[in-house]
């Protein structure tokens, strides 16, 4: 019997493209709906906040640092100011590290709520997204209480953080996380052991552990392949170590170790603990000032250091340069979504189209985080 | 092991290739020869010792007289991190690629690249990432000069403030 | 209507003189169209309203509430906006058979109105092949879609039109063939037959005469839902991978006509099932007025085909997308080999209880009723468990 004669035909997803989570594109070249390979394309959200980082001073940079990720971006924020405050040597006051943890982790669970929610429409299931977002928009509603912004927040500040908690914002916080616990088990029996979700996502884009390290695959998408790294934990950072709570890893409970199944199920089990960590952070808030006396014309020494932290989409590398003058002289931010779309030409080999896009929402990209 | 032992286990092993260490407070670096990059690198990995398994970060630095491209390596088996850095020229910039050691490289490479015009022998896909293909220059250097227009578009806007002025008038 | 072709025939149409019968047969004729439209649209129109309200609820959303009571009008609304929309043609498009595609899609669904069974006089042409007669014209659809698919000029369009094809020509088989025990338990064709060799109460219905015709039921529904590019089969037009799969090109109305249709078909659906297993417009004789009889009909058909829409609607909010490999492994997989078993069992219990079984009528609704109580059962478990404050405002 002679083979089917095929003939490879050359697509273009993106920019405009309703699954890609931003402006991305792909070259996939196609046999039918098997993919040979998928060719990213990075750089439409290309706005050289490198370069602006270079022109605005230390101080003027912080808003800047929210649209680097504006998914989460309270660790984007806080990256910045740590890595300035560590070329310093500036200590920030103890209750402003606990406004700092309170704000990013209340940001990582809305990140980890989008992710998972955008995950669920990408396979087809409108409704997980809905629900996933009016749980986002409390703690939205949240976050602009504390301090104004619902998207970009430019809340911390080199020194600690721009104000301190509105009075009964706490108990509001505390009440939020009574009402959300129960929700992710209820979003868990929605979608989560859905039949036909599981089959959509296990045993799709396979990242080995050792191919996930070479590929410097970062935060939920290397824990689901099984490597119990969290830099909260292991380098600690801010507070931290004042804080109980697991690092959950992907097990391979419904295909193979480190498939999309288990970079989602990491998610789902991070704002688990996030909730444990808030709630600890909430209920031992220690008193004093929030913000360190920094100088207005803030002139680090000169010198360079590299700065990581765990945001919502991983180990965030900021690499810093300072010259001695008010302006940084270097400044590289290293970012999860920019790893993380490296490997996604590697694993198209052989996906089909539907799958290119589940894979691309469980590695939780994020258009400008890739091309910042 | 803490970083500045780690660059002197690799002064002990290669020497005068190995041209400076620094032992800054915040995060001590160790300059090695251009050449000797890929077999720096490889030892680094394949030490027992040191294992880095992974090349966290790679990026590059215009010191105006010179570029520097900068290797934030990490082990996560063992738990510490080192920096190498190359020193190079700055017309035609170029060390060997490290994309076979590890993978992360291609992408850092291809963004160093396209930022700072540095270029790295052996890559295998060695194109612009971020800019477009046919952008002059590299953004990133210190010398580099915004065109005002690109294929017909301008890259400079009106200030609005300026705009209401003339409109007053 | 076959009457109608007779006497059409007979009277010459094809001769040199029109007779008196010619021109009342067009008169009929455009009078028949002009009344599927006004019939037909409205239906499709209320069940898109009645989707978007159900879906919003589902997601914990308000849903259109503006237009007319209770946002009942916003089809019509955006029927008239989609008619002001410019109507573009893609230059590379093959420009005829971009225009013709949605005619088609719709011609499939009007076409299966003319057998549609409202009542037991209200039925245009109860013809003796009633339910083929449905089920092929609805499988027009592909054509339609393959062509708009192909016409697009659009790579994505194209492999929405060439799902679409697969999968609905996949599908015809379980469907066509879980009609099957149907008929052969009524040795009828027709629709009204059918839905007569029914009873008003539930043990009557085809659905609960033995457990081969539960079955049948069940995978017409999912083969039903395939057909009309439902969740969780809606690969053709699945917006998170092919944009908007065949119809990505198209705007204005003809992009309606495209969702028209399936919103139409989805009503569709809800007759096939209602009539073939759910006892059809059947209602016990309270009355001996006709037109009281026939409104009384007319309001149960329409309440049994909604519960059906309704049905598919909640799977359309609850359920993802299965991947193409997966849809066509349970179509030849598991659908097909089940009701071809399912064909030979009801030809089997045919054979040794030719009239029906009422024993098993009773068991098997009561089974259902045990069925309906776990789940309800069920739910109220999980709405306590996740202590979620509920409101109960429908009018909102």
């Amino acid at each position: 019997m002679s083979t089917l004669r095929t003939e490879e035909m050359t697509l273009n997803m993106g920019p405009q493209h309703p699954s890609t989570h931003g402006v991305l594109r792909f070259v996939i070249r196609a046999d039918g709906e098997v993919m040979r390979e998928a060719v990213p394309d990075v750089g439409y959200l290309h706005r050289s906040i490198e370069k602006i980082a270079e022109k605005v001073g230390y101080h003027g940079f912080m808003p800047y640092t929210d649209r680097v990720d504006y998914v989460c971006a309270m660790f984007t924020n806080q990256g910045w100011a740590m890595a300035s405050e560590r070329l310093a040597g500036i200590e920030v006051p103890r209750r402003g590290e606990y406004c700092r943890v309170i704000a990013a982790e209340l940001n990582r669970i809305a990140s980890h709520l989008i992710s998972v929610g955008t995950m669920g429409m990408d396979i087809g299931a409108m409704t997980p997204f809905t629900h996933a977002l009016r749980e986002r928009e409390m703690i939205n509603d949240l976050i602009e209480e504390l301090c104004g912004a619902r998207l970009t927040f430019n809340y911390m500040r080199i020194g600690g953080v721009a104000w301190d908690l509105p009075p009964g914002w706490r108990e509001k916080a505390l009440a939020y996380l009574d009402h959300f616990d129960p929700i992710l088990d209820e979003y868990n029996s929605l979608i989560s052991y859905n039949k036909i979700y599981v089959e959509r996502l296990a045993n799709v884009g396979v990242i080995t552990p050792e191919e996930a390290i070479s590929y410097n695959l970062v935060g939920p998408n290397l824990r689901a392949c099984g490597i119990k790294w969290d830099l909260r934990k292991d380098i600690p950072y801010s507070v931290y170590p004042d804080f109980e709570f697991d690092v959950p890893v992907g097990e391979g409970r419904w295909g193979t170790l480190g498939d999309s199944m288990d970079r989602y199920m990491v998610r789902i089990m991070e704002m688990k603990e996030s909730s444990r960590i808030l709630r600890q952070a909430l209920q031992n808030l220690p008193s004093g000032p929030v913000l360190a006396k920094v100088p207005r014309n803030f002139k680090p020494p000169k010198g360079e250091c590299q700065v990581r932290i765990e945001s919502a989409r991983g180990d965030m590398g900021w690499y810093v340069v300072s010259d001695g003058t008010g302006y940084p002289w270097r400044v590289h931010v290293r970012t999860g979504s920019f790893a993380a779309m490296g490997i996604v030409q590697k694993l198209s080999r052989g996906l089909m189209i539907a799958d290119l896009v589940t894979l691309i929402a469980s590695l939780d990209v994020i258009a400008p985080e890739i091309d910042r | 092991m803490e970083p500045l032992a780690i660059y002197q286990r690799l002064k002990e092993r290669f020497g005068d290739r190995v041209l400076e260490i620094s032992d800054s407070k915040l995060d001590p670096f160790c300059v090695v020869d251009p050449a000797a990059i890929v077999e720096v690198a490889t030892a680094l990995r394949d030490d027992p010792e040191t294992a880095m398994d992974c090349l966290s970060n790679q990026s590059g630095v215009d010191y105006k007289d010179r570029i520097e491209v900068v290797y934030h390596f990490f082990s996560y088996r063992l738990r510490h991190g080192a920096v190498l850095k190359v020193k190079l020229p700055r017309d035609n910039p170029s060390v060997h690629t490290l994309e076979h050691v590890w993978k992360s490289a291609n992408w850092m490479e291809r963004e160093i690249f396209d930022l700072l015009g540095v270029t790295f022998e052996g890559h295998s896909d060695l194109r612009r990432i971020l800019m477009p293909e046919d952008w002059p220059g590299y953004p990133l250097r210190k010398d580099f000069v915004e065109p005002l227009e690109y294929h017909g578009i301008s890259t400079v806007r009106e200030s609005p403030i300026i705009r209401l002025d003339t409109r007053k008038k | 209507m076959e009457t109608l072709i007779n006497n059409l025939i007979a009277s010459g149409l094809f001769g040199a003189k029109p007779s008196f019968d010619v021109v009342a047969a067009i008169v009929e004729f455009v009078a028949g169209a002009v009344v599927f439209l006004v019939v037909a649209m409205p239906f499709a129109g209320v069940v898109t309203w009645l989707e978007r309200r159900v879906w919003a609820r589902i997601q914990s959303r308000v849903g259109p509430n503006r237009v007319g009571p209770q946002g009942f009008l916003q089809w019509l609304a955006d029927g008239l906006k989609n008619i002001c929309k410019e109507d573009l043609i893609p230059a590379e498009a093959d420009a005829p058979l971009f225009k013709l595609a949605p005619y088609l899609v719709m011609l499939a669904f009007i076409l299966p109105w003319s057998v549609m069974p409202f009542s037991s006089s209200l039925i245009l042409a109860d013809l003796n092949v009633g339910v083929l007669f449905f089920t092929s014209v609805t499988a027009l659809t592909v054509v339609g879609v393959l062509m708009a698919g192909w016409a697009s000029n659009d790579k994505w369009s194209l492999i929405g039109g060439i799902r679409s094809a697969a999968q609905i020509v996949s599908y015809e088989i379980p469907a066509g063939l879980s009609i099957f025990p149907v008929v052969l338990m009524t040795g009828t064709l027709s629709m009204q037959g059918i839905i007569q060799a029914q009873g008003w109460a539930p043990q009557h219905w085809f659905v609960f005469a033995n457990p081969f015709t539960f079955i049948a039921a069940n995978v017409l529904f999912v083969s039903a839902l395939a057909e009309g590019n439902r969740t969780p089969f809606d690969l053709p037009e699945a917006e998170s991978e092919l944009v908007a799969g065949f119809a990505t090109e198209y705007s204005g109305m003809r992009y309606t006509f495209f969702f028209m249709a399936e919103w139409g078909n989805l009503f569709l659906i809800g007759a096939l099932m209602t009539t073939l297993f759910l006892g059809g417009w059947r209602f016990p004789h309270v009355s001996d007025n006709v037109v009281v009889m026939n409104i009384l009909e007319l309001i149960t058909f329409n309440v049994k085909v909604l519960a059906v829409v309704f049905v598919s609607m909640w799977i359309r909010g609850t359920l993802p997308r299965v991947r193409i490999d997966q849809l066509m492994t349970l179509c030849w997989k598991y659908l097909v080999p089940i009701s071809f078993a399912d064909m030979i069992g009801t030809a089997v219990w045919v054979a040794i209880w030719p009239d029906g079984n009422a024993f098993m009528g009773y068991l098997m609704f009561a089974g259902g009723l045990a069925v309906l109580a776990v789940f309800v059962r069920r739910v109220v478990y999980y709405v306590r468990r996740s202590r979620m404050e509920l409101y109960f405002r429908p009018g909102i």
